[in-house]
């Protein structure tokens, strides 16, 4: 299988290390807790284990086998062919992190074209190699904040209105920072509110206002007058994009974003339960020194070559050590690369056509859905792919019903905001046809009468 | 390994030279070579600033080092070299002129005879140097 | 050998992929947020096939050789992982799913968390993190929130050995802790005395990695445990090294409170080229109440006829959430493959010729190259890269030239303790044949450092380039390519 040693060859090298067993190389673990028997399954063969996966996998119902309106912060769209024939190779997944740039140039040149994709598509200067996915690279920027002013500055104000898990790992990730206060999305506050209610929180203490665009109840918001305010302050503004809604939407760098953060999931990532997925993280080239994570840069070589490595390491973990900001490691670098690969495929004209059919069909079905008795759409603000729908029944018995009828329903917002009881959030993407959009709403208008 | 003898030394490889009652602040020949090619340099003080000994005034980035430049002195911060920014290599070609970092007004004179002179200086390097 | 930037091979006009029209009646599209110009490169799909296709033959790989790389355990990869991962029913479900429709995979995690505590020795695992270096700062979260949760607010620093991993202290740092260096004694375990001469209440705890970073294992680790543990602290176990122990001895049985697993080390999921990894959290009893979630739980017990019910849930004391959802899925899958072929002689077999490889090559080298802490091994030795009779010749200059001879080289100029370091991890997957090649060509490296050492000096000689200029790439920073206004 994967070890390929013969008896013959093992008896070899113990002779040649000058021990007579292989017991003999483990002696400086304590022998009290040496060789415990570990209660597992015995081996199985390659068949048999791919067997047993494979029955795991088939005790679940996936997107492809209902008709999927789930998003929330991972969505269902299509992948080309091409993108995973090409992280299928060995040459680009069996590789580590490029430390030996001559024979690492063709991740670094991915990276690079990677690094300059995303800058195009938000707008902005510069962009790391990536974070774990938008949850981490949300706290990430706030990590930068911190920094950027020295700890000087302690407050970092977020609405309701981001995705509830970015905000909660955040938190987590700044738990640390004792004196910092994360503030904007208390309970109290309607999670339907529109941004200028940040407006009267701004002071000369805040480090960081983060927006989301469009935001996690799918609305767009213009965000220009938010970031002069910020900028008045001395403050900085993050901004969390959906990556595939910048194929149509204004990039955040025209509105004054110093920071653009995401999950790059729909751009040609799997759902895949939730991971593995791509952070994105671009800024200002003025910030450059203050990020954290992998950076790609081009220069040349002895010959005068152009050739590519990684830079300013200085600011990293393995050199900086306790004063590094952050600790991360690696980037998500095949997810990085799928993503590169997706973007090239689409291009100018593809990935802005995947995005008007996202809005169109979104449209649609928020016109029909708004016109069943008993349901309506409780948001009056432009939106892209996602709306909010208020139902007549608890969210999860509706979708009981819709999965009867082979249909993934929307995320029922009540989870997470308690005065969004009854409010389903509700995805369409290209991958939506008008005949499944109505057969929704067939399936929502028999829960509405009871 | 140049080390003028006007100047004095601290134990963290800052250089002090004293012209009245204000102290100009770089970094020794011994530690840019140390740390190779500069590519970044950032000073974290603002005119005005009260500093003691030990607070950090700049951070120097090399392609494969980073450090800190702390204060050897207290007093308050009157100068900083905003050109080096754009130069970091002149911490490279000539640390103890154009790299000179920061000056501060001195609050306590005294502190500056904790420090080394050019000659204790070299020999503390010399040492380190195994 | 250079290849142009995918915007130098745009042509306008081209078209990667075709999408269908809309099916639905149009709305106006909202003028006002609509951007004027999307400057995304133009290819057609073979374009893009080939540009990728010839970058990635600029890579060295595991699926091409030896990829001796230290700390990073660069095994080899099994294909089936590939092919379970890609499994419709895995790499289609949302994470989003009610919870009855994604059984199989709850199921899959739960038996992956039984199967973490059961290799480790511990009482309760966390899938959620989603690299090594994630899991460190999970581990240091979950110490702060122990001591915090006892009313213990006078431990603020964290002691780490001058041998770790940078991760250690910057994780440290993150969380708000000060940082405590602690020696190695001669032997390349950790200094007792000096142990004892900081240990007071304002430790909150010490991370180790054993085996350390010299790839030896600590002979002193029961002691030292007991140590921390006596003065309050808690012990956070790097599990960066796990290669070596499996089946072999359970960091949860010598006394770890927590401890990392690296599943794209020790569980065979690919690198990617630097990610995503998978970095589970295991804790003991006393911990399971904070670790991150939500994690996977036995909501029904099962039957003879019915599989059990499988859900989410979140420990009453939880650190909380360290990123989206549950962690990398795709990279459960593949190390339940992995250990599901293993079962548990196979998985000593693993850590036995992972240790056997490493010690051969010890063996092997040993009268060529300068081994600073010369004990038997691991997985892992650390070499010194250099000779007095070849001045000007530096660990660096080796690995280049190990480039020559078609080798990955090792991690070089880590651990930090070593002069001019060379970190060698060959892994248990790698023949005789291999290692033997790669000894000779280390000892006929070093006869070049010191009979022609331009030839170390300008190495690398074939490949796609030369070496590279860092100064000019971090002074005249260049990050993305050019990219057309429009």
């Amino acid at each position: 299988m994967f070890i390929p040693h013969t008896d013959p060859e093992r008896a070899e090298m113990l002779q040649a290390i000058g021990v007579e067993s292989l017991e003999e190389l483990f002696k400086d673990v304590p022998e009290a807790y040496r060789y415990p028997k570990l209660n597992l399954p015995p081996a199985l063969s390659e068949m048999e284990a791919m067997a047993q996966v494979t029955s795991l996998s088939q005790a679940n119902e996936h997107a492809r086998e209902l008709i999927c309106f789930l998003g929330a912060g991972a969505y269902n769209h299509y992948i080309p062919a091409a993108v995973d024939m090409l992280l299928r190779r060995g040459e680009f997944y069996t590789a580590y992190t490029p430390y030996q740039p001559e024979i690492s140039q063709g991740t670094l040149q991915a990276i690079f074209e990677y690094q300059s994709l995303i800058t195009a598509l938000t707008g902005m200067d510069i962009s790391n190699a990536s974070h774990y996915d938008g949850a981490t690279a949300t706290a990430e920027a706030g990590v930068m904040a911190y920094h950027y002013f020295r700890g000087k500055r302690n407050k970092i104000l977020i609405p309701p209105s981001v995705n509830p898990q970015y905000r909660a790992t955040l938190k987590t990730y700044l738990a640390g920072y004792e004196s910092l206060n994360i503030v904007g999305d208390e309970a109290e506050v309607d999670p339907l509110s529109t941004p200028d209610y940040l407006l009267n929180q701004l002071d000369n203490n805040t480090a960081l206002v983060i927006v989301q665009y469009p935001d996690f109840f799918g609305r767009i918001f213009d965000y220009t007058a938010l970031a002069k305010a910020v900028h008045e302050v001395g403050a900085l503004v993050a901004v969390v994009v959906n990556p595939l809604s910048l194929g149509l939407l204004k990039p955040p760098g025209q509105f004054g974003a110093d920071i653009v953060v995401g999950e790059g999931q729909p751009l040609g990532i799997p759902l895949s339960f939730g991971g593995p997925y791509l952070g994105i993280f671009a800024t200002r080239s003025e910030y450059a020194h203050k990020i954290s994570g992998r950076l790609v840069g081009e220069t040349v070589d002895v010959a005068g070559n152009r050739g590519y490595v990684l830079t300013l390491t200085a600011r990293e973990q393995h050199i900086k050590r306790e004063k590094a900001t952050s600790n991360i490691c690696t980037n998500q670098g095949l997810m990085a690369l799928a993503s590169a690969i997706y973007l090239s495929l689409l291009g100018k004209s593809g990935l802005r056509k995947v995005a008007e059919l996202c809005y169109q069909k979104a449209h649609y079905a928020a016109e029909e859905i708004g016109a069943i008795p008993g349901y309506s759409l409780c948001v009056n603000a432009p939106f892209f792919h996602e709306f909010v729908v208020c139902c007549p029944r608890d969210v999860a018995e509706v979708n009981e019903h819709l999965l009867e009828h082979g249909i993934l329903g929307g995320y029922d917002l009540g989870r997470d905001y308690h005065s969004l009881k009854n409010h389903m959030l509700i995805a369409v993407t290209e991958m939506n046809t008008r005949e499944e959009i109505d057969l929704l709403c067939e399936a929502l208008q028999e829960v509405s009468h009871d | 390994m140049n080390t003028p003898t006007n100047l004095k030394y601290s134990k963290t490889d800052e250089w002090v030279n004293v012209d009245g009652n204000i102290a100009t602040i770089g970094i020794s020949d011994y530690a840019q070579d140390q740390l190779s090619d500069i590519v970044f340099v950032e000073i974290v003080v603002a005119v005005g600033d009260t500093v003691k000994p030990g607070d950090t005034l700049a951070s120097l980035e090399s392609v494969k080092a980073a450090a800190d430049v702390n204060c050897p002195v207290s007093g308050k911060v009157v100068e900083i070299n905003e050109a080096l920014a754009q130069t970091p290599e002149v911490v490279n070609s000539d640390p103890y002129g154009k790299a000179w970092m920061v000056k501060v007004e001195l609050a306590n004179t005294s502190e500056l005879e904790t420090l080394m002179d050019a000659s204790s200086y070299e020999k503390y390097c010399a040492e380190r140097s195994h | 050998m250079t290849e142009p930037t995918i915007y130098e091979l745009s042509s306008p006009g081209r078209l990667g992929v075709r999408y269908p029209d809309p099916d639905v009646p149009l709305t106006p599209l909202p003028t006002e947020f609509v951007r004027d110009s999307l400057p995304l490169p133009e290819l057609s799909e073979p374009d893009v096939i080939r540009h990728f296709t010839r970058l990635s033959t600029f890579n060295y790989n595991v699926d091409k050789g030896l990829y001796p790389l230290g700390s990073c355990t660069m095994k080899y990869n099994p294909k089936v992982n590939e092919e379970a991962a890609r499994l419709p029913g895995f790499a289609l479900t949302h994470p989003l799913q009610p919870e009855e429709t994604v059984q199989g995979n709850l199921a899959l995690m739960y038996e992956l968390q039984e199967w973490l505590k059961e290799i480790s020795g511990f009482a309760g695992v966390s899938l959620q993190p989603a690299a090594g270096a994630q899991g460190e700062f999970t581990g240091v979260m979950i110490i702060r929130a122990y001591h915090k949760a006892r009313g213990d607010t006078k431990r603020t620093k964290i002691l780490i050995p001058d041998s770790a991993h940078g991760t250690n202290p910057a994780t440290s740092a993150m969380s708000g802790y000060q940082v405590v260096n602690l020696p190695t004694d001669s032997n390349g375990n950790v200094d007792l005395n000096a142990l004892k001469n900081v240990l007071d209440d304002q430790i909150a705890g010490l991370m180790l990695t054993n085996p350390n970073t010299l790839g030896l294992f600590d002979v002193n680790v029961v002691e030292v445990n007991r140590m921390v543990h006596e003065a309050g602290g808690l012990v956070y176990g790097d599990g960066a090294n796990l290669n070596a122990l499996l089946g072999i001895t359970r960091p949860g049985d010598l006394g770890f409170d927590i401890m990392h697993f690296n599943l794209h080390k020790t569980f065979s999921t690919p690198h990617g080229g630097g990610g995503p990894g998978s970095g589970p959290v295991a804790v003991a009893k006393h911990l399971v109440d904070f670790l991150p979630g939500p994690i996977v739980d036995i909501i029904e017990e099962g039957t003879e006829e019915e599989p059990p019910l499988y859900g989410f849930c979140m420990p009453s004391k939880s650190i909380g959430r360290v990123k989206s959802f549950f962690g990398h899925f795709g990279m459960m899958v593949r190390a339940y493959v992995y250990i599901s072929m293993h079962g548990p002689e196979g998985l000593r077999n693993i850590a036995e010729h992972a240790v056997l490889n490493a010690n051969y090559l010890l063996a092997r080298l040993r009268n060529t190259y300068k081994i600073p802490y010369d004990r038997i091994c691991m997985h892992e030795f650390v070499a010194e890269g250099r000779w007095e009779d070849a001045p000007g010749i530096r660990a660096l200059d080796i690995a280049k030239r190990l480039i020559d001879y078609d080798f990955h080289p090792p991690t070089n100029y880590f651990p930090l303790i070593v002069h001019e370091a060379l970190m060698i991890e060959p892994t248990e997957t790698e023949n005789k044949q291999t290692l033997d090649r790669f000894a000779e060509a280390l000892i006929k490296i070093a006869q070049e450092a010191h009979q022609s050492p331009e030839l170390l000096k300008e190495a690398p000689h074939n490949t796609p380039v030369r070496r590279l200029d860092e100064v000019k790439a971090a002074k005249e920073l260049v990050l993305c390519c050019w990219i057309p206004e429009n």
